[in-house]
C-alpha cells in the first residue's frame, strides 16, 4: 500500500515539498506570511486559478490544451451579471453561468472531435470568439452591483473559513474522486496515453473528449461566478491571461502536457505554490515586474526539474 | 561478365542478433556490377534486415562487407551513401511540399556567392539525372502531386544524383500499375547499362523472370541459395523460400466445432478488401495467411468497426449486424488483439489491472462510479489464471516484457467475455516460453467454446495452430484449406497467386 502511494503520488510529494519549502524561506523573510488570516487570504486568491485549473488538467491529461478559460470567464460572467440585474432568481442565474461556460466547452470539444481542429486551434479561435461575445453583449461596459446573497459566495465566511475556499475544496474533492474512482476518469487517461488504443477498447473517444472541454468551460463559468460576487462587477475584459495560470499551476503540478498522466492534487499544488508566491513576493515589497520574472522562472525550473527526474526513473 | 572483377559487393558470414533473436546468420550475398540480383524471401527472412545492414541502418553483429574489393564498415546511413549506395524503401522519403528539383538535392544545395541557392543549376542537374532515368517529370511541382511511380523516380533520381553505384528497392512495384511497372523496369534496364547494380526486393515472382538477373533466397534468417534466374523455375524457388524449420513445438489441442459465430459475406472494402466471404466457428481456430499487405489487417480493422465496409453483411450468431465502431463491435463480443501491442493493443502509461479492465469498466460501473474492489478481483483472477507475471496490479505495462504485456492484452477481451478473437499477429516480438503459453491460451479458449481468427505472418505457426486455413492476396481470400491438407508450399503458392 505505502509502495503503491509513492508509486502514484511521488511526483506529486515532490511539488509538495517544494511548496512546504518556499513556506518556510517566506516565513523566515516575513513572519507575517505564517498567520492563519494571511494564509486564508492565500487560498482565496489561488481559489479562481485553482477552479480554472482543474479543468485543464481533465484537458491535458487527453493530450489537449484549453486556451479559452479566461474568455470564458468573462462571457459567463456578463451574462450571469445581466441574468441577475434583470432579477431571475439566484440560483437560476448560476446555473445559467455555469451552461454558458459549459456550452463554449463543449463546442470547443465539438470542434476537436467532430471538425478534428487541433486544440490549440479551437481554443485559439474560441478564445477570440467568447471574448468578443462578451464585449458585444455589454457594450464594453461592466455590469456592476449585485445582491447580498449573490455577494455571499465571494465574501460570507463558513467556520471562518471563506466560502471560495470552500467551494475550491469541494470543486477538488470531487475532481479527485472522478479522476481515481469514475469511468470518465480512466478514459481521461486512456484517451490521453493512447487514444487509438482506448478507441479499439472500445472507449467513445469522442464523447468522452468533448465532455472533458464542456467540464473545463463550466469550470470557467464556476469561477466566473466568484470572481465577479467578489468584485460585485462583471468586466467584459475579466479573466485575461487566465488560461496561462491554469496551465502553469498544472504543469508545476507535475501533469505531463504529452497527456496520460496527472493528478488534480498536484495542480491544488500548483496553483498554491503559484498564489504564495505572488502574496509572499507582495508583502516583501518586490514589484510586480520582477514577480512575474519569478513566476515565469519557477514555471520553466518545476518541468526541468520533473524531466531529470523521469529520466533517473528510466 | 563473370569475372570476379565484376564483383562490387560481396557480404559474407553475416550474422544479425537482437536481443533474444538471430535475425541472420551465416549470410552471404554477392552483388556484380551492372546487375539485378533479387533477394528473395518469406515475411522475416532477414531481407529488410540484411539490406538495413547494408544501407547503414543497422550494423552487423559479425561477418565482412567488402565493397569494390575493401573490408568496409558501414557506420551509419549518411556513410552508405558516401559509400555509393542508395536505398528506395516502400515509405518514400520525400517531403511532398518541396519541388522534384528540392527534394533531389535536400541537404545538399548549392548556393550562388550572394548566399541563395542557385536554382538553375540544381534544375539543370536534376533534369540531367532525370533524362538518364529516361522519365518525364514536371520538376518544379510539389511532388506530393505527382503520382507514385513519378515519386519513385524522385527517389531513385535523388540516390543516382548521390552517385549511387548500388541501388537498393524494396518492394519497388508493390504501390504501382502494370503500366508504371513497365516504365520503372525501362528505367532498370537503363541504369544496368549505366554499371549500376540493382539490389531488388520483391514477393512478385512473375516480375524476377522479367527483370532479375540472379537470385539469393533467404529463409528464417539463413542463406539458402544463390542461381541464375534463368536456371530456376518458381516451383524451385517457392520450396527453397518454404520448407522452414518447425522451431517451436506447437501444443494443439482440437476442441469440439460448434456453431457458427460469425459469418462474413460479400465484405468489399474499396481499394483494400475485395468480396471476402467466410464462416467462423465455435471451437475452432481459424488461420488467416497472406504476405504482407494482403489485405489480413484490414479484414480484422473492417469487422472490428474500426474501417467502414463498403458493401457485404456480418451475422453474428446467426444474426445480421451492423459494426460500425469497436464499441457496437465489443458489445457483439469481439476483441482484437491487434498486430501493435505498444501504439493500439495497450495503453503503455497506465497499470495492468486499469489495461485489462478498460474495456468492461462500464461493467463495474454503478453510475458512473467504478467498482474498485470488483476490478482488482478480476484484474487478480486474470493475472493468476494467465501467470502474468508482474510485481502487481498497479505496475505500469510499459514495464512489463513482451510476452507478459500480450497477456495483459488477452486478458482485456477475456475480461469483457469476447468469445470471438480476432488474434492479429499474436506472438510477435515474444520470448519462445510465453509463445507456447498463448499457444495454450488459445486452447484453452476454444476448449470453452471461444472462436479465433488468427492472422499471422509465421507459416509453421498458422500449420501448427489453426483447424483451417484462409489465404489472402490482394484484397481477397484466394484459397481455403483444411489443417490436414496445408503444406507451406501449398499455402507459399496461394498466396504467392502462382497456380
Amino acid at each position: 500500500m505505502q509502495r503503491d502511494f509513492l508509486l502514484h503520488y511521488g511526483r506529486q510529494f515532490g511539488t509538495l515539498i517544494g511548496l512546504l519549502g518556499l513556506v518556510l524561506i517566506l516565513w523566515i523573510l516575513t513572519p507575517y506570511f505564517l498567520t492563519v488570516s494571511n494564509l486564508l487570504n492565500v487560498a482565496q486568491q489561488t481559489s479562481i486559478n485553482a477552479i480554472i485549473a482543474v479543468g485543464m488538467t481533465f484537458v491535458i491529461i487527453t493530450a489537449g490544451i484549453d486556451l479559452s478559460v479566461g474568455s470564458i470567464v468573462a462571457f459567463s460572467g456578463v451574462v450571469l451579471a445581466s441574468a441577475l440585474q434583470i432579477g431571475i432568481p439566484l440560483p437560476l442565474a448560476l446555473v445559467i453561468g455555469l451552461a454558458v461556460g459549459a456550452v463554449c466547452g463543449l463546442v470547443n470539444g465539438l470542434l476537436i472531435t467532430y471538425g478534428k481542429l487541433p486544440p490549440f486551434i479551437s481554443t485559439l479561435g474560441m478564445m477570440s470568439v467568447a471574448r468578443g461575445c462578451a464585449l458585444l453583449y455589454t457594450g464594453g461596459r461592466p455590469i456592476s452591483g449585485f445582491s447580498p446573497g449573490f455577494r455571499y459566495l465571494a465574501t460570507g465566511e463558513l467556520l471562518h473559513i471563506p466560502v471560495p475556499v470552500i467551494i475550491m475544496g469541494v470543486v477538488y474533492i470531487i475532481a479527485h474522486v472522478v479522476l481515481t474512482r469514475t469511468k470518465l476518469g480512466r478514459y481521461t487517461y486512456a484517451i490521453g496515453g493512447n487514444e487509438e488504443a482506448a478507441l479499439l477498447s472500445g472507449v467513445n473517444v469522442r464523447a468522452y473528449k468533448a465532455t472533458v472541454y464542456g467540464l473545463s468551460g463550466m469550470l470557467s463559468g464556476l469561477a466566473a461566478i466568484i470572481l465577479t460576487a467578489r468584485l460585485n462587477s462583471a468586466q467584459p475584459i475579466a479573466g485575461m491571461m487566465y488560461e496561462l495560470d491554469a496551465i502553469a499551476a498544472t504543469v508545476i503540478g507535475g501533469t505531463s502536457l504529452m497527456g496520460g498522466e496527472g493528478r488534480v492534487v498536484g495542480t491544488l499544488i500548483g496553483a498554491l505554490i503559484m498564489g504564495v508566491l505572488r502574496n509572499g513576493l507582495n508583502l516583501l515589497g518586490v514589484s510586480s515586474f520582477v514577480q512575474q520574472t519569478v513566476i515565469g522562472s519557477v514555471i520553466i525550473l518545476a518541468v526541468l526539474m520533473d524531466m531529470a527526474l523521469k529520466k533517473r526513473r528510466k | 561478365m563473370n569475372t570476379s572483377s565484376d564483383i562490387i559487393l560481396e557480404m559474407q558470414h553475416i550474422r544479425k542478433t537482437f536481443p533474444g533473436v538471430v535475425a541472420l546468420d551465416e549470410v552471404h550475398f554477392e552483388l556484380r556490377r551492372g546487375e539485378v540480383h533479387v533477394l528473395l524471401g518469406e515475411n522475416g527472412a532477414g531481407k529488410s534486415t540484411l539490406v538495413k545492414i547494408l544501407s547503414g541502418a543497422y550494423q552487423k553483429t559479425s561477418g565482412r562487407i567488402v565493397l569494390h574489393g575493401r573490408e568496409t564498415e558501414i557506420h551509419n546511413p549518411h556513410h552508405a551513401q558516401e559509400l555509393g549506395i542508395g536505398i528506395i524503401y516502400q515509405e518514400f522519403n520525400l517531403v511532398p511540399q518541396l519541388s522534384a528539383v528540392d527534394n533531389i538535392f535536400l541537404g545538399r544545395e548549392q548556393h550562388l556567392p550572394s548566399g541563395l541557392i542557385d536554382q538553375k543549376r540544381l534544375a539543370a542537374a536534376a533534369q540531367e539525372v532525370l533524362d538518364e532515368l529516361g522519365v518525364k517529370i514536371d520538376t518544379r511541382c510539389p511532388v506530393g502531386e505527382l503520382g507514385v511511380a513519378q515519386q519513385q523516380m524522385v527517389e531513385v533520381a535523388k540516390a543516382l544524383s548521390q552517385d549511387a553505384k548500388i541501388l537498393i528497392m524494396d518492394e519497388p512495384t508493390s504501390a504501382l500499375t502494370e503500366h508504371e511497372i513497365k516504365q520503372l523496369f525501362t528505367a532498370i534496364r537503363q541504369l544496368k547499362t549505366q554499371g549500376v547494380s540493382i539490389i531488388y526486393i520483391s514477393h512478385r515472382l512473375e516480375e524476377l523472370f522479367e527483370i532479375g538477373d540472379r537470385v539469393t533466397v533467404l529463409r528464417d534468417g539463413k542463406y539458402i541459395g544463390t542461381e541464375q534466374i534463368s536456371d530456376v523455375t518458381k516451383s524451385q524457388l517457392i520450396t527453397m523460400m518454404a520448407n522452414r524449420e518447425l522451431k517451436a513445438h506447437f501444443p494443439k489441442e482440437k476442441a469440439a466445432r460448434g456453431d457458427e459465430v460469425l459469418k462474413v459475406s460479400g465484405l468489399v472494402r474499396k481499394g483494400a478488401l475485395d468480396d471476402i466471404n467466410f464462416s467462423l466457428y465455435r471451437g475452432e481456430v481459424l488461420g488467416i495467411a497472406g504476405l504482407l499487405g494482403s489485405g489480413r489487417t484490414e479484414l480484422a480493422r473492417a469487422l472490428f468497426g474500426i474501417d467502414r465496409m463498403d458493401a457485404g453483411q456480418i451475422f453474428i450468431n446467426g444474426k445480421p449486424e451492423k459494426i460500425g465502431s469497436p464499441k457496437q463491435a465489443i458489445d457483439l463480443g469481439i476483441g482484437f488483439l491487434t498486430e501493435d501491442r505498444k501504439s493500439q493493443g495497450l495503453i503503455m502509461a497506465l497499470t495492468v489491472k486499469d489495461n485489462i479492465c478498460l474495456p468492461s469498466v462500464a461493467e463495474f460501473a454503478r453510475l458512473g462510479f467504478v467498482d474498485g474492489r470488483a476490478e482488482n478481483e478480476a484484474a487478480d483472477r486474470f493475472v493468476r489464471d494467465l501467470r502474468i507475471k508482474t510485481p502487481g496490479l498497479n505496475q505500469q505495462v510499459m514495464y512489463l516484457s513482451g510476452g507478459n504485456q500480450q497477456k495483459v492484452v488477452i486478458s482485456k477481451w477475456l475480461c469483457c467475455q469476447a468469445d470471438i478473437l480476432i488474434f492479429d499477429e499474436p506472438t510477435r516480438g515474444i520470448d519462445v516460453g510465453s509463445k507456447v503459453e498463448i499457444y495454450q491460451l488459445m486452447n484453452q479458449l476454444t476448449a470453452r467454446g471461444a472462436a479465433i481468427m488468427m492472422i499471422s505472418s509465421e507459416l509453421p505457426e498458422i500449420l501448427g495452430m489453426s483447424d483451417r486455413i484462409a489465404v489472402m492476396s490482394r484484397g481477397s481470400i484466394v484459397g481455403e484449406f483444411s489443417a490436414g491438407e496445408a503444406t507451406q508450399e501449398s499455402i507459399l503458392q496461394c498466396a504467392l497467386g502462382v497456380t
